[in-house]
């Protein structure tokens, strides 16, 4: 199946935050250290039209970032990101609004002195997906849509609970029609039992809508149960790439190995001793990322050539892939202590 | 079974609010033997945190412990002074705080922290201080540790804060240890090194814990006893193996089945309608009726703790049980 979303060869690099004295330094033309992030570095990725893609990795490792360069709302320092062929930037600004996010922070992403019912009104009356007379009808619609009583449009953000302004934003999101949602950690600030409405109310409605989406989780669970397909991120690069099956039953690379090994399971007999697998070594900086494969001072299948050589995304097989020199030997490989 | 370190009966702390009294622990009682660790679990606002600070005595007007008592190696604390109290914490039981920056102190280097904890209680040379120090923050995972101690809390990321507040809660070897959420903020990977390291502490030195959590497979990998908490009280205790595999009580049993863990992948999750009934104005009888599926007449008036195997519950038609056990 065809791209709908594809983002290519997209790198983002923070500038070092330089002190004042630096600035001068730098401006007088000194010779000042540079400590930029490479927080996305070369990402290549499609989504195709109507699936789910999950995206995981630890903290730091550029999720966001990605997510927002694909949202259109930051610009990559190189790379390209299109919808159905059309880019999502132009002169640094957001092209479209084909694509919306959700993010983490329902609390947050609210204006507090703002009628709910206005915040979710103002994008589609300015870009004339309704009219300002119309505007009221058009929001109870979609407060409706995402289970939200359509007379609460009067309300403030403070008279709702975390679940509900959560669904206030998706509401939002929506509101402008888009073909792409993008989900930053929508369920991670929730309750158990609200994370699950959350979830069901995703579900739903992007099989009704038909919405293509990428879902940004560090919740393993949450992005099993809601991906197509699941991209594995470590240190700004993607390592795995496949169906979410394929990739939770059997692991290529041997990051993505270590990441599932270390998420406890739900154990329900009293019996069984349970043995907490670690990744070894600390996360790396991404002020000085390792050469070679970024993975390789915490990988227990390295080889000299993984300190040199950095692996690129391969196929395993039509629709899998992995950045890794040695994912077949690594495969079979028992977990080592 | 030994006597416990731990003993809390009947526990209640409200807030005396303009809005009204919030009783945001009403009536929690639990015993901790040596070295066992508690997982303690519920929605956001059921009482969890507010518990930990009145093990404490950390609850801050217009809060305060209005019933109940808490007895720590014997000794009963709620009638204590609060420099008796103030002697206790920390040494004979500490809490890791939900929020970590609440622990550290931003003007002083993590060095300086560790080391007022351990003056605070004991006389040890600078030297002596330092290695201390340094050991417990290679335990919890803080790389080159000898070096960090010079660092201030700003210049490390939250989960390294968060494992600094761990190690500080280590550093006397208290008898009880109350977590609040404290691997929340970490990565898997380093959350796993955690949950290893206080595991094996609690087997080692016998170190008791009340582990606060939403991840019950967190809980489930580290606490052989579990307390479910709605509203202010404790709805269900047992041994947590037995307790999420058969749960009695409804709001439990609906707890585990919303996890995307039960479901098929892509299904709808099972959901518990409805939300958390305010603290303020809490419905007559069962906090939880307005949303059981179980719920009947009987449930306007308060069902008591039902015993049985071990195991409790507060619940007049427990899931799992084709007749209610006689009272
Ligand atoms: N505005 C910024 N300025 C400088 N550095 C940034 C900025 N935003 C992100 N970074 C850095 O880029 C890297 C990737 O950050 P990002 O937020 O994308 O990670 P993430 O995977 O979303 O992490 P998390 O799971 O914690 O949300 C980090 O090292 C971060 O410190
Ligand atoms: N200082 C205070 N004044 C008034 N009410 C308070 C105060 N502190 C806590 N509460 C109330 O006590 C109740 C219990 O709060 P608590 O923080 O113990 O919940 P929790 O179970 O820890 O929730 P979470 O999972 O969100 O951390 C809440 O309804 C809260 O609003
Ligand atoms: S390339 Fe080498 S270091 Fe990197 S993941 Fe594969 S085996 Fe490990
Ligand atoms: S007492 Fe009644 S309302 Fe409460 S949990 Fe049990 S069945 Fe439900
Ligand atoms: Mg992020
Ligand atoms: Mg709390």
């Amino acid at each position: 199946m065809s791209a709908f979303v594809q983002i290519t060869d997209v790198t983002r690099v923070f500038g070092p935050k330089l002190s004042l004295g630096e600035k001068i330094a730098a401006k007088l033309g000194g010779n000042v250290e540079t400590r930029s992030v490479r927080a996305v570095s070369g990402v290549t990725l499609s989504v195709r039209k109507g699936e789910t893609l999950g995206l995981v990795g630890e903290s730091g490792c550029g999720k966001s970032t990605l997510g927002r360069a694909i949202a259109g709302i930051l610009p990559p320092t190189s790379g390209t990101v299109t919808i159905d062929g059309a880019p999502v930037m132009a002169d640094g600004t957001k092209a479209t609004t084909r694509v919306q996010t959700v993010f983490q922070d329902p609390f947050a992403s609210l204006d507090p002195r703002m009628k709910v019912g206005h915040t979710v009104a103002e994008g589609p009356i300015a870009h004339g997906l309704t009219t300002r007379a119309d505007a009221r009808r058009y929001v109870a619609d979609w407060f409706d849509r995402v289970g939200l009583d359509p007379a609460w449009v009067e309300r403030h953000p403070h008279q709702f609970s975390g679940g509900q302004r959560q669904r206030i934003a998706i509401a939002r999101a929506l509101a402008m029609q888009p073909d792409v949602l993008i989900c930053d950690e929508p369920v991670a600030s929730l309750d158990v039992s609200i994370q699950a409405q959350i979830i069901n109310l995703f579900l739903e409605l992007t099989r009704d809508l038909a919405l293509t989406s990428v879902f940004i989780s560090h919740d393993l669970s949450v992005i099993q149960h809601v991906s197509d397909r699941v991209a594995v991120m470590y240190l700004g690069r993607i390592v795995e790439l496949g169906p979410v099956g394929e990739v939770f039953g059997n692991p290529a690379h041997p990051y993505t190995k270590a990441l599932f090994g270390s998420v406890p399971k739900l154990v329900l007999d009293a019996d069984e001793l349970v043995r907490f697998e670690t990744i070894e070594g600390e996360v790396p900086s991404p002020l000085s990322p390792p050469t070679g494969c970024n993975f390789h001072p915490r990988c227990p299948c390295a080889t000299t050539i993984c300190q040199t050589g950095r692996p690129s995304m391969e196929p395993i097989h039509d629709y899998r892939s992995v950045a890794c020199h040695h994912y077949k030997a690594c495969l079979g490989k028992e977990e080592h202590d | 079974m030994s006597d416990p370190v731990l003993s809390v009966k009947g526990l209640s702390t409200h807030f005396f609010t303009r809005a009204g009294v919030v009783k945001a622990v009403n009536g929690v009682s639990f015993d901790l033997a040596r070295g066992e660790i508690m997982g303690l679990v519920g929605e956001s606002g059921s009482g969890k945190t507010v518990t930990g600070f009145s093990l404490l005595g950390l609850v801050d007007a217009p809060g305060r412990i209005v019933e109940g008592s808490i007895k720590l190696n014997g000794v009963e604390l709620t009638t204590l002074s609060e420099a008796e109290l103030r002697k206790r914490r920390g040494h004979e039981i500490s809490m890791i705080f939900q929020d970590p920056i609440a622990t550290l102190n931003p003007m002083l280097t993590i060095g300086q922290q560790m080391k007022l904890a351990i003056d605070a209680h004991e006389r040890v040379s600078a030297a002596a201080a330092r290695s201390r120090a340094t050991e417990l923050l290679t335990q919890v995972g803080i790389p080159s540790a000898a070096a960090r101690l010079r660092a201030y809390p700003h210049e490390f990321s939250g989960g390294m804060r968060q494992r600094v507040a761990i190690a500080i809660a280590l550093l006397h070897r208290p008898s009880v240890i109350v977590a609040d959420e404290p691997t929340t903020a970490l990565d898997v990977s380093i959350q796993a090194q955690i949950l290893a390291k206080m595991r094996a502490l609690a087997r080692e030195t016998g170190t008791a814990m009340v582990w606060i959590s939403h991840d019950l497979a967190v809980v489930s990998s580290l606490a052989s006893k579990l307390a479910v908490m709605y509203a202010g009280r404790i709805v269900e205790e047992g041994p947590t193996a037995t307790l999420l595999r058969d749960p009695r009580h409804p709001y439990t049993a609906g707890l585990i089945a919303s996890l995307p863990a039960m479901a098929k992948p892509g299904a709808p999750l099972n959901q518990i309608a409805g939300s958390t009934p305010s603290l303020l104005s809490l419905p007559e009888g069962c906090p939880f009726s307005p949303r059981c599926t179980h719920a009947s007449g009987q449930c306007t008036t308060d069902a008591d703790m039902t015993q049985n195997g071990g195991r409790q519950w507060r619940c007049f038609h427990p899931v799992g049980q084709t007749a209610p056990e006689p009272a």
